[in-house]
């Protein structure tokens, strides 16, 4: 169980996808898991083994260290990455429940059903309208408040996104204010720029889709709403012609009797 | 063999389960197996290396360290996390022994053998209350083993041959809280989750039943 596994539970929702969010999923596998796993996880591997206090008081590298990392950078990251992907299980789901009920309908030989065979059912690709698209809507909107929550508590909790040197440490057994050393700081303040900047730009591709979803919402529902006000216009048309003709049969009738009777 | 076992194994589960079954697998893939491998268990790596305590006598911080961890966090995560999927393998046997049944016997005896009713139902209501159970009994064994679900920085230690009360500090006891807290969270959620699906199970099926007793009634 790791990240492959995550890979082929979303790859299934890709299919489902708009452009955009094919690109999110593009840039969240190759540019986060991919350089967790095969950079980051190396360098804040050793970090507390490298972290050095001067003091050869027991105890005190410890506290130190746990006091200035309460959650390392790397954990963090992961559970940034899990918490980010899982909106899309939403969806998912979703798609897995209305094939289903396709399959179900296919079963009892539904006559409205318009597929050959349970095979096509499983291949098909469902447009996002509907339900669906209140889903996968909602679905961005939770990835986006997720990156927001995740980077602010990164900058709550490291005053910001330098990794300094040196800090500074008087925290219980040390005897006095004590130097403690961080192991690759200049390499860790890369890495973590570098994920800072590849989770604003899917912030940005999640709003960007969801101006688009929300664009194409409104189009379609005016466009619906432009057809059903067409559609009266020509009855009422038609309405007024036949109703001028039957008063000029209804004329033609009277004018025949009266002459006749005359 | 390793986690992708499990994985495979619920996978199979899946298929004869219910929606709250399904939300279930997947809160036990992402919130549990996923975050144990992939953050949870290097936080707990280097445990034993990085316990110190305040003295040089020989012997006395691994017997301090033995004391304050009889067993350590992470095996307990994991032997919870095993656990917990095991008793869903009874409704996966079940419908096994129905299909051999059906080949069996060379005739159709089931509407559909996946479908849960009859006996398929008393067995997936008995895995989901054995679950239930080990979820318990494990929140119960993390609780009373560590003395609530806190982890402190500092443990005075005294045993032999630890000369007096000697102090011993913990390494990255914020980071493993965290993480604890988390486990305890993802299994009350599983819990909840368990004992919904146990209702809607229950009450689905005894609604099932008065309506078929009550149409033979008025036949």
């Amino acid at each position: 169980m790791d990240w492959g596994a995550l890979h082929t539970i979303l790859g299934g929702v890709n299919k489902h996808s708009t452009s955009i969010g094919k690109i999110w999923l593009t840039v969240l596998f190759i540019f986060r898991i991919m350089i967790l796993v095969v950079a980051a996880e190396r360098v804040w591997g050793d970090e507390q083994d490298d972290f050095v206090c001067n003091t050869l008081q027991p105890g005190c590298r410890n506290v130190c260290y746990d006091h200035f990392f309460p959650i390392s950078h790397i954990r963090l990251w992961a559970l940034q990455l899990i918490f980010v992907s899982t909106p899309a299980l939403l969806v998912a789901m979703h798609v897995a429940y209305r094939r289903h009920e396709k399959k179900r309908q296919f079963r009892k030989g539904d006559q409205k059903c318009e597929y050959k065979d349970i095979e096509e059912i499983r291949k098909q690709r469902f447009r996002i309208e509907g339900s669906l698209w209140w889903t996968y809507t909602s679905s961005i909107f939770f990835r986006l408040i997720f990156e927001a929550v995740f980077m602010y508590a990164f900058y709550f909790m490291y005053d910001g996104f330098r990794m300094p040197r040196l800090m500074k440490c008087n925290a219980w057994p040390c005897p006095n204010v004590v130097d403690c050393f961080v192991s690759r700081p200049t390499e860790k303040t890369v890495f973590t720029i570098f994920m800072i900047a590849v989770s604003s730009i899917c912030i940005l591709l999640n709003v960007a889709e969801l101006c688009y979803l929300l664009t194409k919402f409104f189009l379609r529902r005016s466009r619906k709403a432009g057809n059903s006000k067409q559609q009266p216009n020509h009855e009422n048309k038609e309405e007024t012609k036949q109703n001028e003709m039957n008063e000029l049969i209804s004329d033609s009738c009277q004018n025949t009797v009266i002459g006749f009777s005359s | 063999m390793s986690w992708a076992f499990l994985r495979d194994l619920l996978s199979g589960v899946n298929k004869y389960s219910t929606g709250i079954g399904r939300i279930w697998v997947a809160i036990v893939f992402m919130f549990r197996l996923l975050v144990y491998v992939a953050a949870a268990e290097n936080i707990w790596k280097d445990e034993h290396d990085e316990f110190e305590c305040n003295i040089k006598q020989p012997g006395c911080e691994n017997v301090c360290f033995d004391h304050f961890f009889p067993v350590s966090h992470i095996r307990l995560w994991a032997l919870q996390l095993i656990m917990v999927s095991t008793p869903s393998l009874l409704v996966v046997f079940h419908v096994a022994y129905r299909e051999n049944r059906e080949k069996h016997h060379n005739q159709k005896l089931y509407r559909n053998p996946g479908e849960i009713d009859g006996g398929l139902l008393c067995t997936y209501l008995i895995s989901l209350i054995l679950k239930t159970g080990l979820e318990i009994v494990f929140l119960v064994l993390f609780y009373k083993l560590y003395n609530g679900f806190k982890i402190p920085r500092l443990v005075k230690c005294d045993i032999k041959p630890c000369p007096s009360t000697v102090d011993c500090y913990i390494s990255k006891p914020t980071e493993k809280m965290i993480f604890l807290y988390f486990l305890v969270a993802t299994s009350c959620l599983c819990i909840v989750l368990n004992l919904s699906e146990l209702s809607y199970l229950i009450f689905k099926y005894s609604i099932k039943c008065y309506l078929k007793r009550y149409v033979k009634n008025q036949q």
